[in-house]
């Protein structure tokens, strides 16, 4: 089992959950820890419940789970809720003038907090929660000078008597605990690694970034509004015009024409924006314009539950805008992917002059990851594809937009080019952009032109690693997932080979293109295969089948808004190997 | 590297000519508007390839095809957000958008307010022929009330919208209204309309000799009457324009109601442009800036 060490925070909305989060982010990834980091939240800016849970550990965590070891409560509804969570060994830190836990489980300690004495609450109405962070602290061993800087720059915007005061609080818990409490059996440990801490939306902005994107909009859309906020934060010194559009049916065109006019262009947003810009998807196509849309997947449909997550949105992609035509979709695989796939798709967008679609969902989007900054490339191979920015380097043939070629690729101009004056159309066109779908319609120059943007789908195919199997290449299981599930799949593997079954994982990336043939080659040699994906339907087994015929052996599948635990994967396993059904949903155990 | 292409330092109507004829009907205003639009570019001296002409769908959104500058034949309604993206990525093109009254004021109304409220560098010619030309005769959003049309067949019960009104009211900083019949006038509107810093809409009756029978050249031609020939006509004074804006009937005022001057436009708003057009800037983050966006996460 990986060593970890897991705490949850809850409270209501406006309770602060999200700070000592934060806080708690930077000790850890400054001690050199990996952490994962899950907030459960509702669509209330006041009120609710929302619990964060961040699991911490000397390796990677790829997920988090329904375990806890330290729960610092808010409120007493979280203390009612969650208190059953706890395993032996841990603790419930709480304000014990406002909040009653009843009784744990075996070996879990209570930690009551003095806060009224320890503090002045009529002054501090957090008081509670920096007192909290400071008493977990002494109980992790880890020492306090540590804290005081990330205070420090947390309290920043709110000037030095408030800093000092939350100093003073934090060393208050810290010295109440150290003289109160029993330290958690293991101290929390110290490496020489430093870790960044980002949501999957911070890394996939950063990403773009990095790719060279130079224009950004958005309409927000929770759970995709994270990257309107980083683009918009950083915009004026990263030198990306970032625009908050009055629609996402603008949006994706204002993209468009700012990927016209030579910029790598991109916006963001959830399944019901991703619906109003799907004709929007078509120009891109039919007029040979790359934009890169980010689609963060939350539970649907319609307005849905526009906190939780799902991998729902994987036909609207496929099926997004009419006509035939070449797209890519890629789903990120963790929050370190979000940043990496971002130069790639640009690349094959740019490449092949055709829209691409990053495929997120509300865990990534909205979670929180460790990541070495060493995968934070800011200088990625950029490939802008056949791209003309000035005139002299053509072949002396007048200029044609739309050129028929072996690659289905035609060079592209930015306008203002001396020489190369010419329209794009949404309109079917010929190689010179003339329309041939009003007066002189032309069955043969359509055709020509279908197959022209069609045969990108050869060269794409090519320009896209395949997908590759994780683990023994023999194994009693074979479990397939696609974009956010590949953490708690990998971890999932390994819990199953403690209990001496084998398994291995097929995570897909690229969704289009599906290297088929290659899923077909692996899954061929598999003796047991199971998909597992967060949507009710089997949206990636329906697709896997409709391409390949290949039927699965079983599936896992959740649809309650809550991502997956790993011992979720491990149990619908064993009851599937052990014959006792084909499909499992597992229930979600903790109350949020 | 090849010769480089020497552009010639004239622009001519020749230039400008584009590679197909128009296929309009014979005798739609749509013509006239073309023409117009052609002379302001060569008596204003752009060369065409700083030209982008971008339209929605429509009869009238076929213009693109025949003017020869850099051009963008988009979705029905979605001409000025793609505009709008064009000129933030390179603000050295000149800009005109050109469209139909249901691209416009009906499909793409929302993106007209906001492009007018933006003051984004955008000059926007509306054919507006108070029909659905290429649908075949529909209603409009600015049909009269009371016109048949293949979707009215029994009288429209709707009130059309007031463009003049509309733009003065979302913040446009030229609103003007012209007459493809009366080429001169428009064509100093839609010079006007480019050399404004700033939204412009230009309004234009551009009749549809097909569909409309009501709104016809004949019809407007004792009706139009040009602001610019009364010389105590303010057009600096927005309560004028909006006063103007009302009066249709017997008489109908043409030409160029309002316009504010000094209002910086979206692309002066927003310091990343100040480094020179986007589409020339560097997409490299240099290192150190690079790192100090990781070390924020740290
Ligand atoms: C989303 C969408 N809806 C409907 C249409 C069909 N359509 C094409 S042009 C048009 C109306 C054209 O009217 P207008 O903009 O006034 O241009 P005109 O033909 O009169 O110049 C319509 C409804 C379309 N192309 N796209
Ligand atoms: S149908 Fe009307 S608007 Fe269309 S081209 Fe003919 S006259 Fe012009
Ligand atoms: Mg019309």
């Amino acid at each position: 089992m990986r060593q970890s060490f897991s705490i949850g925070i809850g409270g209501a909305a406006g309770q602060g959950v999200a700070s000592p989060g934060d806080i708690f982010a930077k000790v850890f990834t400054r001690r050199g820890l990996h952490l994962n980091a899950y907030n459960a939240y509702q669509s209330v800016i006041r009120g609710g419940h929302t619990f964060l849970t961040m699991r911490v550990g000397e390796s990677a965590i790829g997920a988090v789970d329904g375990h806890l070891d330290l729960l610092i409560p808010l409120n007493q509804d979280t203390a009612d809720r969650h208190l059953r969570l706890l395993q032996a060994g841990g603790a419930c830190l709480y304000n014990a003038d406002t909040i009653h836990p009843g009784t744990p489980g075996e070996g879990v300690a209570l930690c009551p907090l003095p806060v009224s004495t320890l503090a002045d609450i009529s002054r501090n109405k957090i008081a509670q929660n920096t007192l909290a962070i400071g008493a977990a602290l002494s109980m992790m061993g880890i020492g306090f000078q540590s804290l005081e800087s990330i205070l420090a720059a947390q309290f920043r915007s709110k000037g030095s008597a408030v800093i000092e005061e939350n100093v003073k609080l934090a060393r208050a818990g810290y010295d109440y605990a150290s003289q109160n409490f029993k330290p958690f059996a293991a101290p929390m440990p110290l490496t020489e690694k430093r870790y960044a801490a980002l949501s999957g939306n911070t890394a996939m902005a950063m990403g773009a970034a990095a790719a060279g994107v130079k224009f950004y909009c958005a309409y927000p859309m929770s759970p995709a509004t994270g990257v309107l906020h980083w683009m918009a934060q950083h915009g004026r010194e990263a030198e990306i015009m970032v625009r908050q559009v009055e629609d996402e049916i603008g949006v994706i065109n204002m993209a468009i024409g700012a990927a016209h006019a030579g910029v790598r262009s991109m916006c963001a947003t959830s399944g019901g924006g991703f619906a109003l810009m799907s004709e929007g998807l078509g120009l891109s196509a039919q007029a040979e314009i790359p934009v890169v849309v980010i689609d963060c997947q939350r539970a649907g449909p319609s307005t849905g539950v526009p906190t939780k997550t799902e991998q729902g949105d994987l036909w609207q992609m496929l099926g997004a805008a009419f006509g035939d035509y070449p797209r890519v979709i890629a789903a990120p695989l963790d929050i370190a992917d979000c940043f990496t796939l971002m130069p790639e798709i640009f690349n094959v967008t740019d490449r092949f002059q055709c829209p691409g679609i990053v495929l997120c969902d509300l865990l990534l989007s909205e979670g929180r990851l460790s990541v070495d900054p060493a995968v934070l490339d800011f200088a990625p191979r950029v490939d802008r594809g056949e791209l003309i920015t000035s005139n002299g380097s053509g072949d002396g043939e007048p200029y044609k937009r739309y050129k028929i070629t072996p690659s289905g690729v035609s060079p592209r101009v930015i306008p203002g080019v001396p020489g190369h004056t010419h329209v794009v159309s949404s309109d079917e066109h010929d190689e010179d952009g003339v329309l041939i779908s009003d007066v002189y319609t032309n069955h043969a120059k359509r055709r020509a032109m279908m197959e022209k943007r069609m045969r990108k789908v050869e060269g794409i195919a090519a320009a896209v690693a395949p997908p590759q199997m994780l683990g023994p290449e023999d194994a009693d299981v074979t479990l397939v997932g696609w974009g956010s599930t590949y953490g708690v799949i990998q971890e999932a593997c390994e819990l199953l080979r403690e209990q001496r079954i084998t398994a291995n994982h097929l995570p897909i990336r690229w969704l289009v293109p599906l290297h088929g043939d290659v899923i077909l080659g692996l899954l061929g040699k598999a003796r047991h295969t199971i998909i597992v994906e967060n949507n009710f339907s089997g949206q990636f087994a329906r697709y896997l089948r409709s391409e390949t015929s290949y039927v699965a052996n079983g599936h896992i599948r959740k649809y309650d808004g809550e991502p997956f635990f790993p011992e979720h994967i491990v149990a619908a396993v064993k009851e599937q190997l052990a014959g006792r059904t084909k499909l499992s949903v597992p229930a979600h155990e903790v109350m949020v | 590297m090849a010769t480089e292409i020497i552009t010639p330092n004239t622009t001519t109507m020749a230039d400008l000519k584009g590679r197909v004829e128009p296929d309009w009907c014979p005798g739609c205003g749509d013509f006239g508007v073309l023409a117009a639009v052609q002379k302001a570019l060569v008596e204003l001296q752009i060369p065409q390839h700083e030209v982008c002409t971008i339209s929605g769908i429509g009869c009238s959104s076929n213009f693109p095809g025949f003017i020869e500058t850099y051009g963008m034949h988009t979705l029905h309604g979605r001409a000025l957000p793609v505009a709008t993206g064009v000129k933030m990525a390179n603000h050295g093109l000149t800009v005109l958008v050109t469209g139909g009254d249901g691209d416009g004021f009906g499909i793409g109304c929302g993106h007209l307010v906001h492009s007018m409220r933006r003051n984004v560098d955008l000059t926007y010619i509306v054919m507006d022929n108070q029909i659905y030309g290429l649908t075949t005769g529909q209603t409009s959003p600015t049909s009269r009330m009371a016109m048949k049309t293949k979707s009215t067949p029994y009288g429209n019960v709707e009130n059309p919208v007031n463009p003049i009104a509309l733009a003065l009211a979302a913040g446009a900083t030229y609103v003007a209204r012209g007459f493809s019949a009366d080429q001169k006038h428009l064509t100093e509107l839609i010079k006007k309309g480019i050399e404004h810093k700033g939204f412009s809409l230009i309004d234009v009756f551009s009749p549809c000799v097909t569909f409309n029978h009501d709104n016809t050249v004949q019809w407007f031609r004792p009706r139009v009457k040009r602001l610019e020939d009364d010389p105590n006509y303010d057009a600096s004074s927005l309560n004028a324009a909006m006063e103007k804006a009302q009066i249709w009937g017997e008489e109908i005022p043409i030409g160029r109601f309002f316009e504010l001057t000094g209002q910086p436009s979206l692309e002066e708003m927003e310091p990343v442009l100040e480094l020179g057009p986007l589409v020339r800037q560097s997409y490299q983050i240099p290192a150190e800036k690079a790192r100090r966006f990781i070390e924020e996460l740290m």
